[in-house]
């Protein structure tokens, strides 16, 4: 995908330790090719905004290399975040400018001439046309998000960062954001977003990757990634607590937990027939009745859990255990 | 350089000036009037002239002095510590904008204000008074260098200050002082000679001295030592801007 061209974003070995002398980027290395969309995963406090912040100019690397499109972020800041559109984690927005004013200031902020035919298309593809003339502190959180996207498109990016852009966010405004998102990458643009929820990352994104503790734990195209990491669980919550399994369901990958009351079921969901039929006719005939059943993807918490504790094992981490 | 850039922030902060209308065209007519009504008529009535001058004309220039300096300090630092105060600073510090574009854009917003507060004041004081400005050129030197030099301090405080507290200190246990110190309301002649010297201390007595210059062709000190410490102190005010953004102090982490 992005083997022809130079890469749009590369950063290598970035460093960064806050001035307390925490340590929040250790050693980040990554390409990113035009008109990818990557998502970064990661838990609270990886370093996801840090990042982020590094290469738009708000924090300062202590160490290491960025550039966009060729640009050092340093040398050539003009030139990178001009090319550059950031919607931040926080919903900081000013309070009693109007729309339409707040989104033409982001445009002449990045040295744009005006251009009031495109404000007024990105404010339609928002559906923020209606809210132009209002004053952002009427509007409701997830219209403010929607302005914060509005000011990232206002000087025509070429690199779109979304930094958590679903957190408090309504189905409407995410199906919105991912056809915005899609339709930007049609015209070029690249897209590298944070999220916590894998789904998300399965739906939209070219590549994950994976920050743990200020490392690159891992980036790797989603195909491949989901195929890794698609396990689903089954959860019953049994009527009667069982004291241990009946050995007819012992060819089953199942756990007992909460003492016996609930029955826990780990499968794959990209395989093409799961068990679940055979296991429920299981149930039946061993005579276990369930009041409730759930099921639930394994959740980037749990990801990370095996990740982490696989690495754990591996060289990566023994060398920052001296 | 990125003109787009300075304009947006510059007709950013206008237009918050615009939304207070009232407060900053109505507040200084009516504390200007009182000014007179107190100082000017109460006052004045018994000191009769200083300097060949009558009093209600005499304070006219460090009543514009006043309130050019405080003006320029908190519309500099506002300016600046509220982006911080919100959090929507993000969006200068990944602009395509360099330091001194900012400063012009922030600075020229806050001096403009400032300046038009003067001369709210200065036509307001002549609806009490007869006004005599001997050097237009030179008054107006003053209260563009005196209204640029302020911001850029004020702004430099809204970087600083990381708190409201912080944000008023200098102000009002600074520069309240020093101007009410510094010859708004009366002549240096009028002091006892240690206290003659010790406001020569005081950098507000320069520019109220070259500011009633202008005016009257009276002043304490040499109008041009008063011009050059002005520029001067401009020159320092800059130079500690540009190092803030060199440094990334206290902006960016
Ligand atoms: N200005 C700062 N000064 C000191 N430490 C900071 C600063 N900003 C962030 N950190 C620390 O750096 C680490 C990474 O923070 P960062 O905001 O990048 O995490 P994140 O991955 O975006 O987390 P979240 O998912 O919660 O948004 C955290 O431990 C945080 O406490
Ligand atoms: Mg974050």
């Amino acid at each position: 995908m992005n083997d022809v061209a130079e890469p749009i974003l590369k950063i290598s070995d970035l460093c960064k330790t806050y001035s307390g002398g925490f340590n929040a980027l250790k050693n980040v290395s990554l390409e990113i090719g035009k008109g990818e969309i990557v998502a970064l995963l990661g838990p609270n406090g990886a370093g996801k905004t840090t990042l982020i912040s590094a290469i738009c100019g708000i924090v300062r690397p202590t160490s290491g290399k960025i550039t966009v499109a060729g640009y050092d972020i340093v040398d050539d800041y003009r030139k990178t975040r001009s090319l550059i559109g950031l919607v931040p984690q926080e919903l900081t927005t000013d309070s009693f400018e109007t729309v339409f004013n707040t989104v033409s200031f982001s445009r002449g902020l990045f040295g744009r001439p005006p251009d009031p035919a495109h404000i007024e298309r990105v404010l339609t593809a928002l559906s923020l046309w209606d809210k132009r003339d209002s004053k952002i502190i009427t509007l409701s959180g997830g219209m403010k998000r929607r302005v914060l996207i509005a000011k990232a498109l206002s000087h025509e990016p070429s690199v779109l960062f979304l930094d958590e852009p679903t957190a408090g966010v309504d189905v409407s405004l995410r199906k919105d954001m991912w056809k915005i998102v899609r339709e930007l990458r049609e015209s070029g643009v690249t897209i590298i977003l944070t999220t916590h929820y894998i789904e998300e990352a399965e739906e939209i994104a070219d590549r994950v990757g994976v920050i743990n503790h200020g490392e690159m734990v891992l980036i790797e195209d989603k195909q491949i990634l989901m195929r890794k990491l698609g396990q689903k669980q089954l959860m019953l919550d049994l009527v009667e607590p069982l004291r241990q399994l009946p050995a007819s369901l012992a060819d089953f990958a199942l756990d007992l937990t909460e003492h016996g009351t609930r029955l826990i079921y780990t499968f794959d969901s990209h395989e093409q027939r799961t068990d679940i039929t055979a296991l429920l006719d299981g149930l039946k005939s061993a005579g276990i009745a369930f009041r409730d059943l759930q099921t639930s993807q394994s959740s980037l918490e749990d990801i990370f859990v095996n990740l982490v504790e696989g690495a754990s094992k591996g060289p990566a981490e023994q060398e920052a255990e001296p | 350089m990125n003109i787009y850039g300075v304009l947006a922030i510059y007709r950013f902060e206008m237009s918050r000036t615009r939304r207070t209308l009232i407060q900053s065209i109505v507040a200084p007519v009516i504390t200007t009037s009182l000014y007179f009504i107190v100082f000017g008529a109460a006052i004045g009535s018994r000191i009769q002239e200083v300097g060949g001058v009558s009093y209600g004309a005499f304070i006219v220039p460090g009543l514009i002095m006043l309130n050019l300096l405080t003006n320029s300090i908190s519309n500099g630092s506002f300016g600046i510590y509220f982006p911080k105060f919100m959090g929507t600073v993000y969006e200068i510090l990944s602009a395509p904008v360099s330091t001194l574009e900012i400063v012009l854009g922030y600075v020229g917003a806050a001096a403009s204000k400032a300046l038009l507060l003067g001369f709210i004041i200065l036509l307001t004081a002549s609806l009490f008074i007869e006004l005599r400005i001997a050097h237009p050129l030179i008054m107006l030197a003053f209260l563009i260098l005196t209204a640029i030099s302020f911001s850029l301090l004020g702004f430099i405080l809204g970087i600083w200050a990381d708190n409201f507290e912080k944000l008023s200190v200098v102000p009002t246990l600074v520069i309240t002082p020093l101007v009410f110190l510094g010859g708004s309301f009366y002549s240096t002649d009028m002091l006892p000679p240690f206290w003659q010297t010790v406001s020569l201390f005081n950098p507000v007595l320069y520019l109220v001295s070259g500011l009633r210059w202008s005016f009257y062709e009276i002043s304490d000190v040499n109008v041009w030592v008063s011009l050059g410490s002005v520029l001067l102190f401009l020159l320092i005010c800059f130079g500690l801007v540009v190092w803030i953004f060199k440094t990334g102090y206290k902006l960016r982490s």
